[in-house]
């Protein structure tokens, strides 16, 4: 399979009064058609700012600072700010967390929609109505004609999230990047959503960045999974094996302390600490402080150590350790 | 939506009732207008007789009930001073202050609102700093002392413009207007300028603040992402989501220029209702007081109500019952 | 994005932070030092003045009207030339001040106690003495200061008592808006409710919790409100209704000076309201600078 999106050292910095803040910190990974990989990390670990520099989407104070990031062949890094807005919502599209938020308030949900529209297309205003139906169809939200008039208000959280994706799928998109799309929506509605995509991403074949803090979401979702920490990828490999055999003391962390993992009645386990300031990064690997396996020899960053189709930023992983203690 | 209206109209009566009867207790529980209406060598007899005439020697509530049966019947009674009728007095002023309200509000919210976006949308440039430190120069410069500078300026040392009057006027149904004719025109722009700048200066803020927080606002990111132009989301997007709080205070200070022409026409000798309280201040010419102080508050809740019904069409949440936000 | 930018290094007192942020702007400090300096000299206008303005003994009416630079009768140079009475315009100016802060601290720091006091009230106290409070509180804002304070100043008459419960009967609105907004936000917590539960709660509630939220609101409207104060004054003085002619404020100098205006005579009203504009910009760039960095949507 070719990859739709490469991505390649990828670096983006805000230049702030304390000083040069590195959110993302040479990030690389390819997505193939249709397929769809997790993003996930804490609060602050860089996934969104990751999300939003694949759209060239970065407002001064910030900066892409290096890296390549091809899509369909094309080099967004350095591209005009008019060629980049032809390529989003055409090419690639995002969708976010808050569906309250993204919409307009005072707008039709039609009129909104024939504006993403007419951004990359000529249509007739009966055409364009035609198109924004069989969006809103084609995402699950009924009698769709009628709802073209309504306010986004008046939609329910659910509802609304769908009228977002469908915005990002109107021009058939080969990316979507989703941050953090189900967050502030009900558990139930969050498994129909999940579901939603998962069937459009295979009916489209649109391939897709699924950003998220809850690696029991990404399970069920993604092929593959990549966990950054402090604006670094830590670990990346297949889905299944990350979640079942993790390598980074951090990705396993994260998964000690989804309730699944926990017996009832037993207080869920946490990372101890904090996620430090990427103004104030330790020497080393960045989660050497809050490591238990943290030894010395952490004082010095790790690189990527790659074992098949896996890889994983640490010089004490989980698996591997316990295996040469075996043999 | 016929709800609301009903709604509204019933607050907008009981705040009228509620003004009326401070305006009116408040002038008439200061001082006494007897002494300007009668010589000063007066008999007692004759002052009693005036006091009786005026029917100041009523009770104060049977003073409010008269005041109101008169009001509903469409009279505000005589002016003591002018001895005529007040409305009559200050209907012949009104258009002058009109012109020159409406002129000054819709020059200071087109050029501030337009120079607020862009302050906005360029927030760190050189251009939007001048900008902003036009506001603050606005905002902080007492309106009289610019209109001082005003006339100093293009009256007395160019020499541009006259530094009084209304000038040439035009009778259009019956009214006349300034605006109309090109002496006219010279006329109203340094005291409607006058009357623009602070205006212009909270506009511009306000529209600064509010394209701010709307360009950061995840709908223009989410607008961005699906690769609309900044033009477009600018028009469609940005302008739509500030104009709720710029059609408030649009309403307010369409009330507050009229307040403010004040201080604007007794600098510019500008023959409207604003020299006209003032003078009556002066004299303590009640029946003016009243009617002006009664009228405004009218105007006030007229503006308040149409604001209201704007929202309305503006911002569907509000419409359907929803609290706006 | 904003989550990472604000994961800065630990705090120190929150006070030296702000006054840290505080410095950063260059303009917000000068006005700071202007605002200052102005109220220092205010204070001690009687010390620093070349004459006394209100002295008659000084006054020659030979030396009236003189331009700045003028060498007066009595081998004093008038820097800033004389006014209408002969009187040394800086040394007015500098009384002037004098009456003007007093004015705009007085009107601020009444309508201040008096505001903040209906708003708390209104927030503690809730059911209908929150509906008749906020109810007049929300009618008198929906009308202009300036025309309440232009109507009371007319009826109450002359004098400085006089003016100030115009100003403060025109302004306290806008502080006890701002108070019951602040405490009522504080009131519908959980925590307070439970205090209210226990009968030492009222007075603690009030001092420890409602009014320790409303300040820093507080203060950014009171800087605000005290410029708006001295605006008013002026104003009011202009049109002869604030101050009597004896004890002149800034704005009374500038009325002074508006019909020689003409003549060309401009020293008389600029330079008093020069002053006058310094004043009012530096206390509002200060509460502009203020309210920047306590409002949380503006922060990063």
């Amino acid at each position: 399979m070719s990859a739709v999106l490469e991505v390649r050292g990828l670096r983006t910095e805000f230049l702030t009064a304390a000083g040069i803040l590195r959110a993302v910190d040479d990030i690389s990974f390819s997505l193939s058609a249709g397929e769809i990989i997790g993003l996930v990390g804490e609060s602050g670990s860089g996934k969104s700012v990751t999300g939003f520099s694949l759209l060239g989407l970065i407002d001064p104070p910030g900066r892409i600072a290096g890296g390549s990031v091809r899509l369909n062949g094309a080099e967004l890094v350095g591209m005009t700010p008019g060629e980049l807005r032809r390529r989003r919502g055409r090419e690639i599209a995002m969708i976010f967390q808050d569906p309250i938020a993204t919409l307009n308030p005072l707008l039709t949900v039609g009129q909104q929609m024939a504006m993403a529209l007419a951004a990359h297309e000529r249509v007739s205003t009966k055409a364009a109505a035609d198109r924004c139906t069989e969006a809103l169809a084609r995402v699950g939200i009924p009698s769709p004609r009628a709802r073209l008039s309504a306010y986004p208000h008046e939609f329910s959280g659910g509802m609304r999230q769908r009228v977002a994706i469908a915005i990002a799928l109107l021009h058939r998109p080969a990316v979507i990047v989703a941050d953090e799309p189900t967050t502030a929506l009900d558990v139930s509605i969050q498994a129909q959503i999940v579901a939603e995509m998962r069937s459009l991403a295979r009916e489209f074949g649109v391939a897709m960045i699924w950003i998220s803090h809850d690696l029991a979401v990404v399970s069920g979702l993604a092929s593959r999974i990549l966990v950054m920490y402090a604006g670094r990828i830590v670990e990346e490999g297949p889905a299944a094996r990350v979640l079942r055999d993790p390598r980074h003391p951090y990705t396993c962390g994260l998964l000690d302390s989804l309730p699944a993992a926990t017996a009832p009645g037993v207080p869920l386990r946490q990372i101890p600490g904090a996620m430090p300031s990427l103004l104030a990064l330790p020497p080393g690997c960045a989660f050497q402080p809050r490591c238990a396996c943290a030894t010395p020899d952490c004082a010095v960053a790790p690189e990527m150590t790659v074992e098949r189709d896996r890889s994983w930023r640490c010089f004490h992983p989980a698996g591997v350790a316990s295996e040469r203690v075996a043999s | 939506m016929l709800g609301f209206v009903v709604q509204r109209a019933f607050q907008a009566f009981v705040v009228m009732v509620v003004m009326s009867m401070i305006v009116f207790v408040g002038v008439y529980a200061v001082g006494n207008p007897v002494d300007i209406v009668i010589p000063p060598d007066a008999t007692q007899a004759m002052r009693a007789e005036a006091i009786h005439r005026l029917g100041l020697d009523l009770p104060l509530w049977q003073q409010y009930g008269v005041f109101v049966w008169r009001l509903l019947h469409g009279d505000f009674g005589r002016s003591f001073v002018y001895n005529m009728p007040v409305l009559d007095l200050i209907g012949g002023r009104l258009p002058a202050t009109l012109e020159l309200v409406l002129i000054s509000i819709l020059f200071a919210t087109g050029v501030g609102v337009s120079l607020g976006v862009y302050a906005g949308v360029r927030p760190s440039g050189l251009v939007a700093k001048s900008i902003m430190g036009l506001s603050i120069l606005g905002f902080s410069v007492p309106s009289f002392w610019v209109g001082l500078i005003l006339i100093l300026t293009f009256a007395v040392s160019l020499g541009w413009l006259p530094a009084g009057g209304r000038g040439e006027t035009v009778e259009v149904f019956g009214v006349p207007w300034s605006f109309l004719t090109l002496d006219g025109l010279g006329h109203i722009v340094l005291p409607a300028l006058n009357l623009a700048l602070f205006k212009m200066a909270m506009m511009i803020r306000l529209a600064r603040a509010g394209t701010r927080e709307a360009m950061l606002s995840d709908t223009v990111k989410f607008a961005r992402a699906a690769g609309i132009s900044e033009g477009t989301i600018l028009r469609r997007h940005v302008l739509k989501l500030i104009s709720i709080p710029i059609i408030t205070v649009f309403g307010l200070e369409l009330g507050s220029t009229v307040a403010f022409a004040v201080v604007t026409e007794t600098i510019f000798s500008w023959p409207g209702i604003g020299k006209l309280i003032i003078d009556s201040i002066g004299v303590l010419d009640r029946p003016v007081m009243v009617a002006y102080l009664v009228l405004t508050a009218l105007l006030f809740v007229m503006i308040n109500f149409t604001v209201d019904l704007v929202f309305a069409a503006i911002d569907p949440r509000v419409r359907s019952g929803k609290t706006r936000t | 994005m904003t989550e990472i930018l604000s994961a800065a290094p630990a705090p120190a007192s929150p006070l030296r932070l702000f006054w840290r942020e505080f410095r950063r702007n260059r303009l917000a400090t000068a006005a700071l030092a202007v605002t200052v300096a102005l109220a220092l000299l205010a204070a001690f206008a009687p010390l620093v003045a070349p004459q006394n303005p209100y002295d008659l003994a000084h006054l020659s009416l030979a030396d009236a009207r003189r331009p700045p630079g003028y060498l007066g009768t009595g081998g004093y140079v008038y820097l800033l030339g004389t006014d209408p009475q002969g009187r040394d315009l800086l040394s007015a100016i500098l009384y002037g001040l004098r009456v003007s802060v007093e004015i705009g601290l007085a009107a601020g720091c009444i309508a201040l106690t008096i505001g903040a006091t209906f708003g708390v009230l209104a927030a503690y106290a809730g059911g209908w003495i929150e509906t008749l409070i906020m109810r007049a509180v929300d009618l008198q804002l929906s009308f202009p200061a300036i025309l309440l304070a232009l109507v009371l100043a007319a009826l109450l008459g002359q004098g400085k008592a006089q003016l100030v419960t115009a100003l403060v009967a025109a302004q306290y609105a806008y502080f006890a808006r701002t108070a019951y907004g602040a405490a009522a936000a504080e009131r519908r917590k959980d925590y307070i409710e439970a205090a209210m539960a226990t009968p030492l709660g009222a007075g603690r509630v009030v001092f420890r919790h409602l009014l320790p939220n409303c300040a820093p609101p507080l203060i950014v409207v009171a800087t605000v409100q005290i410029a708006s104060s001295i605006s008013l004054e002026a104003t009011l003085s202009f049109l002869g209704l604030g101050l009597p002619v004896t004890e002149p404020s800034l704005g009374m100098l500038i009325s002074n000076g508006f019909p020689y205006m003409m003549s060309g005579r401009y020293w008389i009203s600029v330079y008093p309201g020069l002053m006058l504009i310094l004043l009012i910009m530096a206390i509002n760039i200060v509460g502009d600078q203020v309210r920047d960095q306590l409002n949380p949507r503006l922060r990063r």
